[in-house]
């Protein structure tokens, strides 16, 4: 029992792309017991928000998160500095995910869900899957981790623009992938809206699709229920939470309707927010 | 002898505090207590020591209150309850020690709620030192000191038996999930009926007991419990009831639909009264309805009014059947909180975003009485109607939480997934003990220290004799 020894200070700090940033946590007691899939909640300071991040790696005592910065406490986030001590960091949180033997799998991430399949990646290449991976953004710039994935059988990049890799999205690649070969199933993370459409496609070919929501969550323990969301298979529809039921669940079966509109609750008191702390701080030259 | 009329507690004007969150109750002055505690008749039989579920010495607190002896009163309590301006401020007092006061006969009960509030409060205003209080019981056991146990949760139920079993001279570790500790107390009930600084002081005093506070330590996750059964001689678990009931109505998952424990939870724990000062953010809208009539809907209807809302609570039977506490109901009422009775939500209607616009309602009659023994609402065809609303809150209770219970497999737990236990709190695993909410369904603050004090009888039995 270890737990007077928690620190919670960043042991390292790095820029990954304008607004994305990795931060190494010094925390034995997650590290420890962390498994791919799993998240974290952490706040910067006694008036912060509960911040829920997905667990990117450990490494011994510390674990690795990927931030990007969308509002006033991620901007915040991103502005910590190596040394700097987070205000509280709790988990492992919610269910790991299923790493198996399955055969042949795809695993797709978009965005700042790059960092969040990596580990997920790399867990189900050790239980001697194959793994394909698409990964994607809007440029060669934003494409984070790319170097990361050298594990993977077959790495296919997309930008939007063209700048590295296919230029296309992250769906069209799928759809390429899923026209040429037979899987067993997929991980789809990133943007809510791109997980809607690989869940789609992945609907079309009856492939199960692993997605991990990031709903909007307070206590990360099933005690709110703020964070739930609509589960319709065939002829059932359930309330899920996300943070005790998942976050992963088979995208085919999300209401992703309901889901995304759920994402905007707070738009309004996001933007008063961001935008007072942008008059307080000035420019945010630290993105 | 005429018996003289109760002391009314001091409060703020209702049309003050309806747009504050300051305390509403600003409590006895030091005279106005010695007058009320000079009402107690001092029985040899007080009946009111039977009332309370942690067999507080009543009459010996309230005759050193009546003597001006304000500290002395402090150590009794303390001496029986490390929680006394907690329990002073949300006891259900009416059906518990005032209940059954014998002045109810002729009069009006001693406000003994108060007063406990007042000795309490007194003493932490005068820093009033609590070293060297004594257990008011005396085990028959002998106390081995170098025993430790765990408590599992922070509220009411842990902290009782982490004070008591502090005061033995145990080595307690308490394991909180969320990054404040007091449970219920903290993420639950306003601050405008219990203050947060009230709930801090009255749990750090337990550290002057020895007691160890771990934040965000979800048990099972970020330990193990295969490590915390081998690391600890014995386990308290008192997680609380936890998950929230929906009504489960077509349009729950709109923008604007909350559970009462997220609505409070934002609103106690995160501040999001005090928002955008704090990060976290709470919609109210114009127009707020709140399903449901007991303590949990007044909280939730008397935060949103706070917040600047127009708030209907809409209950399916009358007034009467309500199970919030009378003053509460009355308080909501004074505050301006409107009550729809004999009615239910039955669809939540929504714009184009997903925000909530309006309810769908249908009224209600009361039937027979159902085993509650309360008349069982039924609904009257035909008579559906719709309420505009921005938010609303559903305060229809809660039900077991497996986030805890998934990673104690072996624990019998009822068919509500509640722990089994038998009346001293240990549990199919004779090491680990249960109490609170997690055992009972949701229930009061007061019941569950009661079931933390019984669950250290069980447990100092357990160390000390095997």
């Amino acid at each position: 029992m270890t737990v007077e020894k928690i620190s919670n200070i960043i042991k390292i700090k790095r820029k990954l792309s304008y607004g994305v940033h990795e931060l190494w946590i010094e925390n034995s007691l997650i590290s420890k017991q962390a498994k791919p899939g799993q998240f974290v909640i952490v706040r910067t300071s006694e008036k912060g928000e509960r911040i829920p991040l997905t667990i990117v790696d450990v490494n011994g005592e510390d674990l690795r998160i990927v931030v990007k910065a969308v509002g006033k406490s991620t901007y915040e986030l991103c502005a910590l500095k190596e040394k700097d001590k987070l205000y509280d960091v709790v988990g492992p949180l919610g269910k790991p995910s299923e790493v198996k033997h399955y055969g042949n799998v795809l695993v797709i991430g978009g965005g700042v869900g790059i960092a969040a399949v990596l580990p997920i990646a790399k867990a189900l290449k050790n239980m001697e899957n194959r793994i394909t991976v698409i990964i994607g953004s809007r440029t060669a710039q934003d494409l984070i981790l790319k170097d990361e994935f050298t594990f993977a059988d077959k790495l296919v990049l997309t930008t939007d623009d063209g700048s590295i890799g296919y230029r296309g999205t992250v769906i069209d690649a799928m759809k390429t992938e899923l026209g040429s070969e037979n899987y067993n199933i997929i991980w789809s993370i990133g943007p809510a809206l791109m997980m809607k459409y690989s869940s789609e496609v992945a609907k079309t070919y009856n492939i199960p699709i692993w997605v991990s929501l990031n709903s909007i969550m307070i206590d990360g323990t099933g005690m709110c229920g703020g964070c739930r969301t609509v589960i319709k298979t065939e002829n059932l529809e359930e309330i899920k939470y996300v943070c005790v039921d998942g976050p992963e669940f088979d995208g085919r079966y999300v209401d992703w309707d309901s889901f995304i509109k759920r994402l905007n609750q707070y738009k309004q008191q996001e933007k008063l927010s961001l935008e007072k702390y942008l008059r307080e701080v000035g420019e945010p030259t630290w993105l | 002898m005429a018996v003289k009329e109760r002391i009314h507690v001091p409060e703020q004007p209702a049309d003050i505090r309806k747009s504050n969150f300051s305390e509403v109750s600003l409590g006895y002055t030091p005279e106005l207590a010695q007058q009320e505690a000079s009402r107690c008749l001092q029985c040899k039989i007080p009946t009111c020591v039977s009332g309370c579920p942690v067999g507080i010495n009543i009459p010996g607190f309230i005759k050193e209150i009546a003597n001006g002896n304000f500290e002395k009163s402090y150590r009794i309590l303390k001496s029986y309850n490390y929680l006394p301006a907690i329990c002073g401020r949300v006891c259900p007092q009416e059906t518990q020690c005032e209940g059954a006061c014998v002045l109810n006969k002729i009069s009006k009960p001693i406000n003994i709620g108060a007063l406990e509030r007042f000795a309490a409060d007194w003493a932490y205003e005068n820093k009033v030192k609590h070293e060297n209080l004594v257990p008011n019981t005396s085990p028959q056991q002998k106390i081995t000191k170098n025993k430790k146990i765990a408590i599992i949760g922070s509220g009411p139920a842990g902290l009782t038996v982490a004070s008591e079993l502090g005061k033995y001279g145990y080595n307690v570790d308490i394991y909180e999930a969320l990054h404040e500790f007091g449970g219920v107390l903290t993420y639950g009930i306003p601050e405008f009926r219990l203050p947060k600084s009230i709930v801090k002081k009255e749990t750090e005093d337990l550290e002057a007991l020895g007691v160890r506070f771990f934040k965000n330590i979800p048990v099972g996750y970020a330990i193990s419990v295969r490590e915390i059964i081998e690391y600890y001689d014995t386990i308290f678990v008192g997680v609380g009831a936890g998950t929230p009931k929906f009504m489960g109505i077509p349009g729950s998952e709109l923008n604007g639909v909350y559970s009462a424990n997220e609505f409070l939870t934002r609103i106690n724990l995160m501040k999001a009264y005090k928002f955008p000062e704090y990060d976290t953010p709470v919609r109210v809208g114009k127009k707020v309805v709140v399903v449901g009539g007991g303590n949990t809907a007044m909280d939730a209807a008397r935060s949103a009014l706070r917040l600047g809302a127009d708030v209907t609570i809409v209950y399916r039977r009358t007034e009467a059947e309500m199970p919030a506490r009378k003053d509460e109901i009355q308080h909501a009422k004074e505050e301006g909180v409107k009550f729809y009775t004999l009615a239910v939500p039955i669809r939540y209607l929504g714009d184009d975003l997903g925000n909530l616009i309006a309810i769908e309602c249908i009224r209600m009659e009361l039937g027979l009485p159902d085993e509650s023994g309360r008349r069982r609402p039924v609904e009257i065809p035909n008579s559906n109607f719709i309420i505009q609303a921005d938010t609303v809150i559903e305060a229809i209770g809660t039900q077991a939480n497996r986030f805890l219970l998934s990673q104690f497999p072996d624990l019998k737990t009822n068919k509500y997934g509640y722990i089994v236990t038998n009346e001293f709190g240990q549990t199919s695993n004779p090491k680990i003990f249960a109490g609170g909410d997690i055992v009972t369904g949701s229930a009061t603050v007061i019941s569950a220290m009661g079931a933390g004090k019984k669950a250290v009888e069980g447990i100092i039995k357990f160390l000390e004799e095997g």
